[in-house]
């Protein structure tokens, strides 16, 4: 049994005071900014990699203290998207659909025991597919040469650009502009400077940590600096928590079938939470009978469907990450951004060289899951409160804590401007409805996706149609091209609900 | 519409510039079939494509914001500059202050909780960075103390 005794490990790992100290840190800190309007678990995740770096932990311990940040973050953002119908990011936005109608109609209390059993099932179901999937997967994954790993980076970028996405050469440019950013500095192969214009500073490239924090974090202060704020502290109040059993019980079955559909939409490369909220919660509405289910008008079904498939896809993203070093969403690409400061290379060799950091993740995020739910439910009138730390206090907070925790990881004023810039671009791109994700996911994987590519051709002496020489590539590039041209198609089909409006 | 249309022609310009960039890349004696200049210059060809999409095809316009809001947006930009520059000379405190102050008049214009707000932040942030984190930060000029 290589699973019990994997299993063992990790648990001796994670059940070490430290570790477990740091796991229940992590979760509070997490809910905490999953719940802040405005901070979702990519910007959240984004601004603390570079304060847990300068902390000096090392790699096991800073993974679990930013994974559970992750969960943590999952599960706080359904707090303001019930409460207040913010979304703290993007999945969180299904949630609000009948969230906020429960929580208007005086069901507040409700509808987050619900969203917080949901999430637990959810994320606990992702955690033990995780564990059984991603020794399957790295094993498979030994298989691939640099034509296999070309060909799945392009379906990375093309699923987040396909289906992921309402405008598919808007989020091609962002996928170009990530990729273009990451080839400044020295060439891996010849070791000569590339696209630098003669800046020193540009010599080690851009550190992608400055990027994500700019576009994520920086742009948010942005876009609140536009809105002065507004929309942000009118809320639902939450009176007295109780237990719905019976609405529980009915939900069990939306919470099997919604972490069905959330993990297989997280294992997806590039296609992430979202994508796993939002089919849970189409799939759920017409599994309860369409337009006649009360589905948008305070369901409490409603409520569990997305938050089951939303922590499921968390989860399941996880997989790609952890075994390919594909990251499923914005925030595992987040995550791969701390593995990769952390010098772990993530992928099939990393199982075997490393299960003390893969394992002591996953028993971590068993831990986690527990904690987080013990937090979330009984203790959810804490992280209420926090709801109501105005704007004007939180944003500017946001921005000090980026630019300090940039400042310590480097010292360097250059890369605070860089990440003035990349704010200033990721609110730019907002306005124009241009994907970030894809940017840092450019950022991330370019030099990668380039290497294989040149590996590749070295291997087969500058013969192109090596690319295609095994059946795993072929399939892979098949699933690329189908998976940026078939939403085109889809689009007409399959509609995504509006958020409600008061 | 005109924003997208705008937007495609600085994508076309920028790839364009990229390409150029790319060609001037120096190459060494070790070299591989692909080289260091088709991977950026495939990059600078998808990204014009990209561009005359959505010059031909462009989307709705979003709603900018009005003059006064890009002026409040412009300042922050200034002091955040200001910021990068001043915070290893002038220590963490003072520039922080300053910075969240108008930063947070900028979110909600009312002088006195702003001004609270930068000096509670600075003194707050800096007490965790410092003793919770151990970062080593200079909380004044040096010399002063």
């Amino acid at each position: 049994m290589d699973l019990l005794a994997n299993l063992a490990l990790g648990f001796s790992v994670a059940l070490s005071p430290f570790t477990l100290f740091l796991a229940v840190v992590g979760c509070f800190l997490g809910t905490i900014i999953g719940a802040l309007p405005g901070l979702g678990p990519s910007n959240g995740v984004a601004i603390l990699i570079p304060l847990a770096f300068s902390l000096g932990l090392d790699a096991t311990s800073s993974l679990v203290l930013m994974t559970s940040v992750y969960y943590g973050a999952m599960y706080g953002g359904r707090i303001s998207s019930i409460l207040l119908n913010i979304p703290g990011d993007e999945p969180a936005l299904m949630t609000t659909l009948d969230g906020y109608p429960m929580a208007k109609a005086g069901r507040a209390g409700d509808a987050l025991v619900l969203s917080g059993f949901a999430s637990f099932f959810g994320a606990l179901f992702a955690t033990i597919g995780l564990m059984l999937l991603a020794p399957i997967l790295s094993r498979i994954a030994y298989q691939f040469g640099p034509a296999e790993y070309f060909a799945l980076y392009l379906l990375a970028f093309s699923t987040l650009g396909g289906i992921a996405s309402s405008n598919q050469a808007k989020a091609a440019l962002a996928s170009c502009i990530g990729l273009g950013i990451a080839m400044i500095g020295l060439d891996n192969q010849t070791g000569m400077p590339r696209l630098t214009g003669g800046n020193l500073h540009l010599l080690d490239g851009i550190d992608f940590l400055v990027a994500i924090v700019g576009l994520f974090a920086v742009a948010e202060v942005f876009i609140f600096i536009e809105s002065h704020g507004r929309g942000s502290s009118i809320g639902v109040k939450l009176d007295k928590v109780t237990l719905p059993v019976r609405e529980l019980v009915r939900g069990i079955g939306t919470m099997i079938r919604c972490s069905v559909i959330g993990f297989i939409a997280g294992v997806l490369p590039g296609a992430g939470a979202s994508l796993g909220s939002f089919l849970a919660y189409v799939a759920e509405k017409k599994w309860r009978g369409g337009e006649s289910s009360g589905f948008g008008k305070g369901n409490p079904q409603g409520v569990i469907a997305p938050e089951a498939g939303n922590n499921s896809a968390a989860g399941g993203a996880l997989v790609p990450m952890l075994t390919l070093g594909v990251p499923g969403s914005g925030t595992t690409a987040v995550l791969l951004a701390l593995l990769m400061t952390l010098n772990i290379t993530p992928g099939p060799t990393l199982f075997t060289d490393r299960p003390e950091v893969v394992w002591g993740l996953i028993a971590s995020l068993l831990i986690a899951n527990f904690v987080l739910l013990a937090m979330n439910v009984p203790l959810v009138k804490i992280f209420v409160k926090i709801l109501t730390v105005p704007a004007w206090v939180l944003l500017p907070g946001v921005m000090m804590i980026s630019f300090v925790g940039i400042f310590s990881l480097t010292g360097s004023y250059f890369d605070l401007l860089l990440m003035i810039v990349f704010g200033i671009i990721g609110w730019l791109f907002r306005k124009l409805n241009i994907p970030t994700v894809p940017i840092i996911l450019g950022i991330l994987l370019g030099k990668h996706m380039e290497d294989a590519l040149r590996r590749a051709m070295i291997l087969s002496d500058g013969d192109w149609t090596y690319l295609f020489s095994s059946g795993i590539a072929i399939g892979l590039w098949a699933f690329a091209v189908l998976g940026f041209v078939a939403p085109l198609f889809l689009r007409h089909l399959i509609k995504k609900p509006q958020a409600v409006s008061d | 519409m005109n924003s997208d249309r705008l937007f495609g022609v600085v994508v076309i310009l920028g790839a364009l510039a990229y390409a150029a960039g790319a060609l001037q890349i120096q190459t060494s004696f070790m070299s591989d079939p692909v080289g260091s200049k088709t991977f950026p210059l495939v990059l600078a060809g998808v990204a014009v494509i990209c561009g005359l999409i959505m010059i031909f095809r462009p989307e709705a316009d979003p709603d900018w914001p009005g003059l006064a809001t890009l002026g409040s947006l412009a300042i922050s930009v200034i002091v955040m500059v200001g910021y990068a520059y001043a915070i290893k000379p002038l220590g963490f405190m003072l520039p922080t202050a300053l910075c969240a102050a108008i930063l947070s008049f900028q979110i909600s214009p009312r002088a006195v909780p702003s001004a609270l707000t930068g000096v509670g932040l600075s003194v707050g942030l800096f007490i965790v960075f410092k003793f919770a984190l151990g970062l080593g930060l200079q909380p004044f000029p040096k010399g002063w103390f």
